[in-house]
């Protein structure tokens, strides 16, 4: 039981070792990545499986009997993100076999690149709050070595405020868990849950918990944490950004969820109120920064922000549905958003730039890609049929359940500005002439774009699925909202103890 | 003990804070790792203080025979120092890169990712 709870981290690390030492050869350090990132996936599945069939599951490592050792657990959500993240490894590993050179595999692209698979699945998987930490570091560190790969000064500049940021948070963070310890006495994050709830001084839980909002907030760039965001994800190459986009602040958002449904739920009032507000402001800064922006990647990087404010909302609202929104809101956004930047990547590669006002052209010259683009970005924007309407729809429906008219229509006024940035993008990329009266066309050096269109394709026609055929989607995401609001299935998993005793 | 720990926690944060807001780089970096050790000693004092009581066993016996100290947190702090000690070595080379390319230390010169006016680019 415990192997398939830990083949999805142990993977990744195996696969980085050879892509590693294979770094110097391009084509081969990317295939075994790729082979990687294609045995993670089929492992990930199989751990979906069990978990879908027989509820929660949880493995103690080494044998250490919970909350002594460290536990790995997978209810319902752990697992829908542990394949979504497998699913974007695999398609940003396809792409990278186009876009990463010599000299970036030589430099460990595709080590580091598995390390931070393993590092977001980690996170995912853990029981442990402590746990949870060291997965961050490992993730961070992975991504600090991403984004400042090829030492462009613009990826150090951008990287300086990230690393900053990223690690005042840690502390934080590192703080939280160190008090919460002290006083509850367990890291265990199911036995914290009554732990925290038997607690008798429940103004120092409301203040610890709040050190946990912080520290995650940035790590999801909610208002106002999110500066290091459009400051450093526009900087990388284009298969980092992707992976960055997709994964990295959604665990942030992952471990808010997780922490403000299972162990700081006592207090709503003042916990989830503050989510709440958060959640409104990140959805309207972040739209109204895209406004702003010219550069493809930095339109872009700002409606990450924009769209994590919606994921908030569903936590900040706690009812059934909410959570339904907000589950089914991370899997579609990882899907789309990756695949956004990916399409950033072909555009750039056709056009040679990534300011909006100086490219153009793409429509006559690559109408695929054109076709390519409307799809998450119609899906983002929230047009049926699809992910996108799909998300926002249940989120809007849960906010006018609980009368919470002005956070709904908050959300169905940015989901207009999104379509403004979209457009925005479509009428100066792909519609209007190339200023410099060139036509886009393939480089001459002869790189491949098949594996970039592959990799989008893969993406787009997961976004259309989602869309098409929701329904076994939704069942999934009420099934993990059911486990979030009631944890007692996770507490007995993890505890050893028979479920119907802890009912 | 636990007040003068609390104390010395709180001088170092306060600290800290003075240097992270400092526009060079390089303060904001001793301000980090001052407030890190200022949360490993937090960790620390989180574990309740037990002095001259080490966690061992006696030979014959299976269990300490009085209170002794608590060495988890001991052991998150040494996994956190671990963890610091990496992120914060990356963090030098980086401040040494920026130097290097940027030219400057002033954070608020480093406008090259964001520029002031998009017409910069």
């Amino acid at each position: 039981m415990s192997w398939l709870l830990i083949l999805p981290i142990l993977i990744p690390f195996c696969t980085a070792i050879p892509a590693f030492f294979a770094g110097g050869n391009a084509q081969l350090s990317a295939r075994i990545s790729l082979a990687g990132s294609a045995i993670g996936l089929v492992a990930a599945l199989v751990l979906f499986c069990q978990v879908h069939d027989q509820g929660v599951i949880a493995g103690q490592m080494s044998g250490w009997a919970a909350p002594f050792g460290i536990t790995l657990v997978a209810d319902m959500l752990s697992a829908i993100m542990v394949v979504i993240t497998a699913i974007t490894g695999l398609a940003v590993a396809i792409y990278a076999l186009g876009e990463i050179d010599d000299n970036q595999s030589e430099l460990g692209y595709h080590a580091l690149f598995q390390i931070l698979l393993a590092g977001v699945t980690g996170a995912f998987l853990t029981g442990d709050l402590f746990n949870l930490y060291v997965w961050f570091e490992v993730m961070l560190i992975a991504s600090f070595g991403l984004l400042i790969m090829g030492g462009r000064a613009e990826q150090i500049d951008g990287a300086v405020k990230y690393v900053a940021l990223n690690l005042v948070s840690t502390i934080l963070f590192v703080s939280g868990v160190g008090l919460l310890y002290g006083e509850t006495g367990t890291l265990n994050m199911a036995d914290l849950s009554r732990a925290v709830a038997e607690h008798p001084d429940q103004g120092m839980m409301v203040l610890i918990s709040l050190l946990f909002m912080i520290a995650f907030g940035v790590k999801s760039a909610v208002f106002p944490l999110f500066f290091w965001l459009p400051a450093s994800y526009h900087t990388p190459s284009f298969a980092v950004s992707a992976v960055f986009a997709g994964l990295l602040t959604k665990v942030g958002v992952y471990a808010l969820i997780r922490s403000f449904t299972l162990i700081f739920t006592s207090d709503p009032g003042i916990t989830h109120t503050i989510l709440l507000w958060v959640a409104g402001f990140t959805m309207v800064t972040g739209v109204l920064g895209a406004a702003a922006q010219s550069d493809f990647r930095k339109v872009l990087s700002f409606h990450i922000i924009s769209q994590i404010g919606y994921m908030v909302l569903g936590l900040a609202l706690m009812t059934p549905l909410a959570l339904v929104g907000s589950v089914f809101y991370l899997v579609h956004h990882i899907i789309v958003k990756a695949n956004l930047f990916l399409i950033a990547g072909i555009s750039e590669k056709l056009t040679g730039g990534s300011n909006l006002y100086k490219i153009g052209g793409l429509y006559g010259a690559a109408p695929l890609l054109a076709a390519l683009f409307l799809i998450p970005a119609f899906s983002l924007a929230g047009f049926p049929p699809l992910s996108g309407f799909w998300a926002k729809y249940i989120l809007v429906k849960a906010s006018l359940d609980t009368q919470a008219w002005l956070i709904a229509g908050t959300a169905l006024v940015v989901g207009l500005f999104t379509i403004f940035s979209m457009t925005k993008i479509w009428a100066e990329a792909f519609w209007k002439e190339h200023p410099d009266e060139i036509t886009p066309e393939p480089p001459m050096d002869g790189t491949a774009l098949w594996p970039r269109y592959a990799a989008v394709i893969f993406l787009a026609l997961l976004t259309v699925a989602i869309g098409l055929v929701p329904q076994p989607f939704l069942e999934l995401a009420e099934t993990a909202s059911a486990q979030l609001l009631d944890p007692s299935a996770y507490i007995a998993a993890v505890l050893g103890e028979p479920v119907e005793a802890a009912q | 003990m636990e007040p003068l720990l609390a104390i010395l926690v709180g001088a170092m944060v306060a600290a800290a804070i003075y240097l992270m807001l400092d526009r060079n780089l390089l303060r904001f970096l001793f301000g980090l790792i001052l407030i890190s050790n200022a949360a490993n000693m937090t960790i620390f004092a989180a574990g309740r203080l037990t002095p001259e009581r080490p966690p061992l066993v006696p030979v014959g016996a299976k269990a300490p025979l009085t209170d002794v100290a608590n060495a988890l947190p001991q052991a998150l702090v040494l996994t956190a120092i671990v963890i610091g000690f990496g992120l914060f070595a990356f963090a030098l080379v980086l401040a040494l890169r920026a130097y290097d390319n940027l030219g400057t230390l002033d954070t608020s010169e480093m406008r090259l990712a964001e520029p002031r006016s998009e017409n910069d680019t």
